[in-house]
């Protein structure tokens, strides 16, 4: 019988070539119409170390990785000794014949027989999983194809022969493992990992300015609009420290670009005076922070969500914000569109929180519907009256209309410090406390326009699994689970984590018959905001920080512990 | 606020004989000889005394944080390559807060004039030292003396081999003018160290201090001849020259984009075809 679904995880050192066999299998499945979370685990080192590319596919849906191995590929020794104790009971390692299997169920591959050189080692493990897996060969070879076109038809043809001479020496060997059921999906599928589908988001809603400073794994994200930066008009610059960085982008915002700055935790530290300015100045930027585990430099490239209460907290003095939080593809492109829409409307810093498991997490969607994105607001190039013009122009929503400089017969006067209507400093009180008030009014409308957590399923009766960002499919699973073993149970996902609106949400936890909160840090960061805001307490909490990202397997478990 | 001149007249917050006032006198006499339309004009400026000189312009206006005039003028500078761009701070919040800043501005060559108003001091803060207090001056809190190197930013800019490097006087408004309104017609960085007498924490530095020592630099001077430019930016002590030091013929950061950035918007026929190369 096939099976329905397949966790492929391949191992081996930095160097070796196990993202391009991932990648490659990962984007023939997507193609094929296979489901399909990606993750991969990688130590902070270019060379050596050991990694892990993972793919989880299956033939209808999939929301968040496991940790039992169908399909272990060893590129190296250490990849059996490290994972077989996460191997399930039809389980088959493939690794190298001159390496051996270790004892273990699974299939030798003479990779040095299969390959003209070493270098082609990717295609033969690739024909190996493709006969595993009974996947259709035009998708991978149609790859092969797009890949290599450039560097010539002999390392085309060179390249496919090795893939059929990995296909038909498998097909050899009668290896009992169920072929993958045929997949569901119809029509096209893309497939990306969350920070593209941040920066594609953005850049829909007309990102024209980015300036960053390199830091893993928010890098990810500016990489993605240099990737499209001349096709789309957008000016890219590499600033010489982060704090540059976002000062920049407010000064281009200041001149009517759309930007945005996306770093991690230990650049975010120093953009801080940055979000103050955005806040005073009323220039909108959007900072995407790719969470990472600190403090300090931490773990570089592993995952966590502990900086929530950093970005919430940023900046002195008070000022209006909006935090986003996505937890899926579409959720990424989505709301980093709204992102750019809320800074713009209301002239405030916007953040969107991602993290390394979304950053590097590629998984399969529906292509994104661009001509229902609703409009984003501009600033004005134009006023009719330009005797009258005030940047600071107290209204009642807070909102000033905000003229950009060099089009109208008119200046444009922004100031940190506190300041009159038309901008120029002051240090009149009476004047401070209607500022402070404008300014502050803003937030009203931002609670207005934000999004109410999610709810999957009833609260009503149920263990209400709550969680923010990159937790949903992990918890959704969990979830799922426990209904399996009869416990009722639901998911209450934030995406957006400020401001909070406590009318769309408390009701739901007081009918849950028990809260608990599934966050990534050790803390409980969002509990207690949720605790501060509404009095909420929960009753359990979910902690991961030891750099992995959930998986339903972790949350179940926890729970259990926490039963006992 | 009346409109004396189109730069405007507005009651500043400087003290009575500041080094200041001139050199507002000199922007406003470089802009209108230039013939700049104000709306057409952006200054950046970051915090301290000097940075509250474009709020006594009528211009457009980034006045923003401590040290950060350079980041936020190349942003606005990057973002619409049409306005005349300056940056203009004092020598703390340039040199110190911003140093870094500075340096990238140099290596970047992006097309801006940036005025820093060298009073040797911190004024806004009440006296401290700056990076360019001479060694052993005395101060509120270095009571044994500024105890580094002061920084020589003339020099730093010339071995760098920045667009524009020259030195202002306040003291002489009508030289002032000419340099600042040269630096604006460089395409590239340009930067003018104006000397600016503090009256009321730099007690050595004054105005007769410096008339007795600044001269204009000479015909005989080519600032094409980088060796002679460092050479002018290293002379201090008895005779300190004043003019343009160095000029550079690099071409101007770039590329920068063809129209405003305000007037762009994404062209999704594009983006739907970058969306389907993720197929
Ligand atoms: C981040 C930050 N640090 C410190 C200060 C305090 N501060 C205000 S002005 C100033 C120094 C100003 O000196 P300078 O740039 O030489 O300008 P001047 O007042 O002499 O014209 C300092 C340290 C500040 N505003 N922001
Ligand atoms: S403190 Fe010094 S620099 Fe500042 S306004 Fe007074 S005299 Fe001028």
């Amino acid at each position: 019988m096939a099976a329905s679904s397949v966790n492929i995880v391949i191992g081996g050192e930095a160097g070796q070539g196990l993202v391009t066999v991932g990648e490659f299998l990962a984007r023939a499945l997507a193609r094929a119409g296979y489901a399909l979370v990606v993750t991969q685990d990688y130590q902070s080192r270019i060379r050596g170390g050991h990694n892990t590319f993972a793919i989880r596919v299956d033939a209808k849906g999939v929301l968040a990785p496991t940790d039992s191995i169908d399909l272990l590929v060893a590129l190296s020794a250490d990849t059996l000794a490290i994972h077989k104790d996460r191997l399930t009971p039809r389980a088959l390692v493939l690794a190298d014949a001159a390496a051996g299997l270790d004892g273990l169920p699974g299939l030798a591959i003479p990779y040095k027989d299969l390959c003209p050189k070493p270098l082609y080692e990717n295609m033969a493990a690739l024909g190996v999983l493709g006969a595993l897996l009974c996947l259709d060969p035009a998708w991978i070879t149609g790859l092969v194809r797009e890949k290599f076109a450039r560097k010539g038809e002999d390392v085309v043809a060179a390249n496919l022969a090795v893939f059929a001479a990995a296909m038909d020496w498998t097909a050899s060997q009668q290896a009992a493992f169920a072929c993958l059921a045929p997949p569901t999906h119809q029509g096209k599928r893309l497939l990306l990992h969350g920070n593209e589908a941040i920066a594609l988001g953005a850049l829909a809603a007309g990102i024209n300015f980015c300036s960053f400073y390199p830091m893993t794994p928010g890098t990810s994200v500016v990489q993605t609009v240099i990737d499209h930066a001349d096709a789309l008009g957008v000016v890219v610059e590499q600033a010489e420290d982060e704090i540059a960085a976002v000062i920049m982008a407010l000064g281009a915002a200041y001149a009517g670009g759309r930007a945005l700055v996306s770093t991690s935790g230990g650049g975010f530290a120093l953009m801080v005076e940055g979000v103050s300015l955005s806040g005073m100045l009323e220039t909108p930027v959007v900072i995407v922070v790719a969470q990472r585990p600190g403090p300090a430099t931490g773990l570089p490239t592993r995952t966590e969500q502990a900086d929530l209460d950093l970005v919430l907290y940023a900046g002195h003095g008070e000022f209006p914000r909006a935090i986003f939080a996505p937890g899926d593809l579409s959720q990424c492109f989505q709301l980093a569109h709204r992102a750019v829409s809320t800074a713009e409307q209301f002239q405030s810093p916007v953040f969107i929180l991602t993290d390394q498991f979304l950053a590097d997490s590629f998984r399969d969607t529906e292509p994104f519907a661009l001509a229902e994105l609703p409009p984003v607001p501009r600033p004005l190039t134009a006023v009719a009256d330009v005797g009258g013009y005030e940047r600071y122009a107290v209204t009642p929503s807070g909102v000033s209309p905000r003229l950009v400089p060099g089009f109208a017969a008119t200046t444009v006067v922004l100031d940190s410090d506190e300041h009159t209507p038309d901008g120029h400093l002051t240090e009149d009180l009476g004047v401070r406390v209607v500022m402070q008030d404008k300014r502050m009014r803003k937030l009203g409308g931002m609670m207005q326009a934000a999004l109410p957590p999610d709810l999957y399923g009833e609260a009503a009766g149920t263990m209400l699994l709550t969680c923010w960002g990159s937790t949903l499919g992990a918890a959704l699973e969990a979830a799922q689970m426990l209904r399996e073993r009869g416990e009722p149970a639901s998911v209450l996902h934030f995406s957006q984590v400020y401001p909070l609106v406590p009318d769309t949400f408390v009701p739901l936890l007081a009918a849950a018959r028990r809260t608990v909160m599934v966050e990534g840090n050790f803390g409980g960061q969002l509990a207690k905001l949720i605790r501060r805001e509404t009095g909420h307490v929960f009753d359990a909490h979910v902690a991961r920080y030891d750099g992995l990202p959930f998986t339903a397997g972790f949350i179940v478990d926890k729970l259990l512990e926490v039963a006992r | 606020m009346s409109a004396a001149t189109p730069y405007g007249e507005f009651e500043t917050a400087w003290c009575p004989g500041c080094g200041n006032f001139s050199i507002r006198k000199a922007v406003v006499a470089a802009l209108t000889e230039l013939k700049l339309p104000p709306h057409k004009v952006v200054f950046s400026s970051g915090i301290g005394q000097a940075a509250k000189a474009p709020h006594y312009i009528r211009v457009n206006v980034f006045n923003g944080l401590h040290g950060r005039s350079l980041p936020a003028a190349t942003g606005i500078k990057l973002a619409n390559p049409d306005l005349t761009v300056f940056a203009e701070s004092g020598d703390g919040c340039s040199y110190g807060e911003g140093g870094n800043h500075f340096l990238a501005a140099i290596r970047r060559n992006i097309d801006l004039t940036y005025i820093v108003h060298d009073n040797l001091i911190y004024g806004l803060t009440k006296g401290q030292a700056s990076p360019t207090t001479p060694l052993g001056q005395k101060t509120k809190t270095q009571p044994h003396g500024a105890p580094s190197q002061p920084f020589n930013p003339l020099a730093v800019a010339v071995t760098m081999g920045a667009g524009f490097v020259a030195r202002g006087f306040a003291g002489d408004i009508e030289h002032l003018a000419g340099l600042i309104a040269a630096a604006v017609s460089h395409p590239g960085f340009a930067l003018i160290d104006v000397l600016q007498p503090c009256v009321s924490f730099n007690k050595v530095n004054t105005y007769a201090w410096y008339k007795e020592r600044c001269y204009r630099l000479g015909n005989d001077h080519d600032p094409a001849d980088r060796r002679a430019a460092l050479e002018k930016a290293l002379e201090w002590g008895e005779k300190i020259p004043i003019g343009i030091l160095w000029k550079s013929d690099r071409p101007p950061f770039g590329p920068t984009p063809k129209a405003p950035l305000a007037t762009a918007e994404p062209n999704m026929a594009v983006l739907r075809d970058i969306l389907e190369s993720y197929a």
